[in-house]
């Protein structure tokens, strides 16, 4: 028994690295009987069928991206705003470029070769989008609040010029027979892989390496990290431009799912993309949170959309319950940690003058 | 281990020459001596504004003087950041201790000087977690530290023991001597004790010098061998701890006194 416990611990402590890494409890309860009761309540082979859990993990994989990148920018203390502008304007780049090297009117020629320029391009084209935020945070000084809704609008308005302000098509269809019909060993699709790598990267750096550590202490405390002789600045920026990097990932998958740059999808991913974090336990104040509550907090929209979908209610109901969950995961989070509500809470000397 | 007070043909651990600063008009430290003694606390003292935060920012490195010299054992040392204070031995805990609250104790002691694991996993930075918390808890041992646990995070310790955990942090890095501003002025007498305690096992267990700066008469008495007293930016003077009393030190602070005991730097 304690052998079994102990075992349980360490794979636990293996792949959660800390405690503090654990999702909330509840949340992943919610989502588990989310899933039994659509499950029970749905006609049978329909909910709870392959094709289905299919459909839920490629619509989630864009948004699970972007929330994992998000996750270290909140325990960071950071925010970003502009993740959906990025992925549109990778999206439009990354059209651009196959459109350009593999046109439709020669019958798409170099289709490969277009598309690893197209990849190329969306990743650099994310990651200095997201240099860009963490460079202006931490040089100009302007919260990053600030900074990333201008490039929000910024990166939204060139993806529009580029584009001359209609989605961009010329897409070979080679790449969406591969990435949407195709699938690792011919089963688990394409976005389902690359975002189970990219979540899985992300967490191990969180809850594993000296980055990660210093992430959690950047969002608690900076001055701490400081004195600790880190390059608080340069951690900071590191930190966006692999927001944007997923950005840019994001981008080429949305192209080769769609074989289309839309530049009207994608403009509240960004808010999706906080919701799904904080409802997983990051705190928006920074220093606290875990990469397990995201892929939960991820997962609940899609899954209540499904659901409902099948159940035959309108689909919008989603939009009500995820709001109300956003609101309740902050409110249990308070009460679990006891006391004053973290917004009330002085930032610094804090409770070392009552405890004494 | 030999006391403070013994040593005097040794080299000195720290000396500062004629130290000078000035913040537009006013000048915040007026040509002020200072030396520091290996196993040693020394204590500074002043008023508000007397200057004990410019002092020992300079010493710090946080603060660059207009005028004087620092010489670390007897060789002349410019600190332009706290990272060269650091890099030669000197590590501070201010007053706000600058813990990271969600991280535990050993990740505190550790942070920016993580411990990683050899070969390619190290070099991918992932951190040795065993490792850094069988260093913390050697050397919480060492100082007779008690905290509830190492795998907590520090935001559920008391005031004492996050300052424990700060102190440990600077005596496992400071290889010279270390700076305490104010690490009593938020505890209860029971804490406070310990703090001080540490502070002397840190100096008898460790070897290490203590800068201790307080405007506390009866902790000063305590734990320093001796004190200087500043005011209005200029030194009173320095006196053994032993003969100094709360009237002599509160005299010398408030101007009451213009001099004070042995001319240290003598």
């Amino acid at each position: 028994m304690t052998a079994f416990s102990a075992a349980g611990r360490w794979i636990l402590t293996a792949l959660m690295g800390r405690t503090r890494n654990l999702a909330s409890l509840w949340i992943v309860g919610i989502l588990l009987g989310m899933i039994v009761l659509f499950g029970i309540l749905c006609p049978p082979n329909t909910f709870l069928s392959a094709p289905n859990f299919r459909s839920i993990t490629i619509d989630t994989s864009e948004i699970l991206l972007l929330a994992a990148g998000q996750t270290l920018v909140l325990i960071a203390a950071g925010i970003d705003l502009s993740v959906g502008s990025l992925v549109i304007f990778c999206a439009v780049i990354s059209a651009e470029v196959l459109g350009a090297l593999s046109p439709v009117r020669q019958g798409y020629p170099n289709v490969l070769l277009a598309v690893a320029v197209a990849t190329a391009a969306s990743l650099t084209a994310g990651a200095f989008w997201g240099f860009i935020n963490g460079w202006a945070t931490v040089t100009l000084k302007v919260p990053p609040f600030i900074v990333t809704l201008g490039v929000l609008w910024i990166a939204l308005g060139l993806a529009q010029v580029i584009s001359g302000g209609i989605n961009v098509a010329s897409v070979p269809p080679q790449l969406q027979d591969f990435f949407v019909f195709g699938g690792l060993l011919g089963i688990v699709p394409w976005p389902d892989v690359i975002a189970a790598v990219g979540v899985a990267t992300l967490w191990i750096v969180l809850a594993r390496t000296r980055f990660g550590l210093r992430t959690y202490a950047l969002g608690a405390n900076a001055e701490s990290l400081r004195r600790a002789g880190v390059n608080v600045n340069r951690h900071t920026i590191l930190i966006y431009t692999i927001m944007g990097l997923f950005c840019g990932i994001v981008g080429i998958m949305d192209v080769a799912r769609f074989s289309t740059a839309s530049l009207s999808a994608h403009q509240l991913d960004n808010l999706n993309a906080i919701a799904a974090v904080v409802i997983g336990g990051t705190s928006l104040f920074g220093g606290r949170g875990h990469m397990s509550g995201t892929v939960v907090g991820a997962f609940i929209p899609a899954v209540l959309r499904n659901g409902f979908v099948i159940l035959g209610f309108q689909p919008f109901w989603q939009n009500v319950v995820v709001g109300i969950f956003l609101i309740l995961a902050v409110y249990i989070d308070q009460v679990r940690r006891g006391g004053l509500p973290v917004w009330r809470r002085k930032r610094s000397g804090r409770e070392g003058e009552q405890r004494a | 281990m030999t006391s403070g007070l013994q040593s005097e043909t040794e080299p000195l651990l720290l000396k500062a020459i004629g130290l000078r600063k000035d913040y537009g008009h006013v000048r915040a430290l007026d040509s002020v001596d200072f030396d520091l003694r290996h196993h040693e606390i020394h204590a500074v003292i002043g008023d508000n504004g007397a200057g004990k935060s410019t002092l020992i920012k300079i010493i710090a490195g946080a603060v660059q003087p207009d005028r004087g010299t620092l010489e670390i054992d007897g060789r002349e040392v410019t600190f332009s950041s706290p990272h060269d204070a650091r890099a030669a031995g000197i590590e501070t805990v201010y007053q706000d201790l600058a813990l990271a609250d969600p991280l535990d104790a050993a990740e505190n002691v550790f942070l920016g000087r993580e411990l990683c694991y050899g070969g390619l996993l190290g070099r991918l930075g992932f951190v040795d977690r065993r490792a850094m918390h069988a260093t913390t808890a050697a050397n919480l041992r060492d100082l007779g530290v008690n905290i509830p646990s190492l795998t907590v995070p520090v935001e559920t310790f008391s005031g004492g023991q996050r300052q424990a955990v700060a102190v440990v942090r600077a005596t496992v890095w400071g290889q010279r001597f270390l700076i305490m501003d104010e690490p009593v002025a938020a505890l209860g007498v029971q804490q406070t004790t310990h703090v001080l305690d540490l502070m002397q096992r840190a100096r008898d267990e460790k070897g290490l010098s203590v800068i201790l700066i307080s405007h506390n008469m009866p902790e000063v008495l305590r734990v320093a061998d001796r004190v200087t007293v500043l005011r209005l930016g200029s030194r009173v003077g320095t006196i053994a701890a032993k003969d100094a009393t709360p009237t002599l030190l509160v005299g010398a602070m408030t101007g009451a006194l213009n001099m004070l005991g042995e001319a240290a730097t003598s």
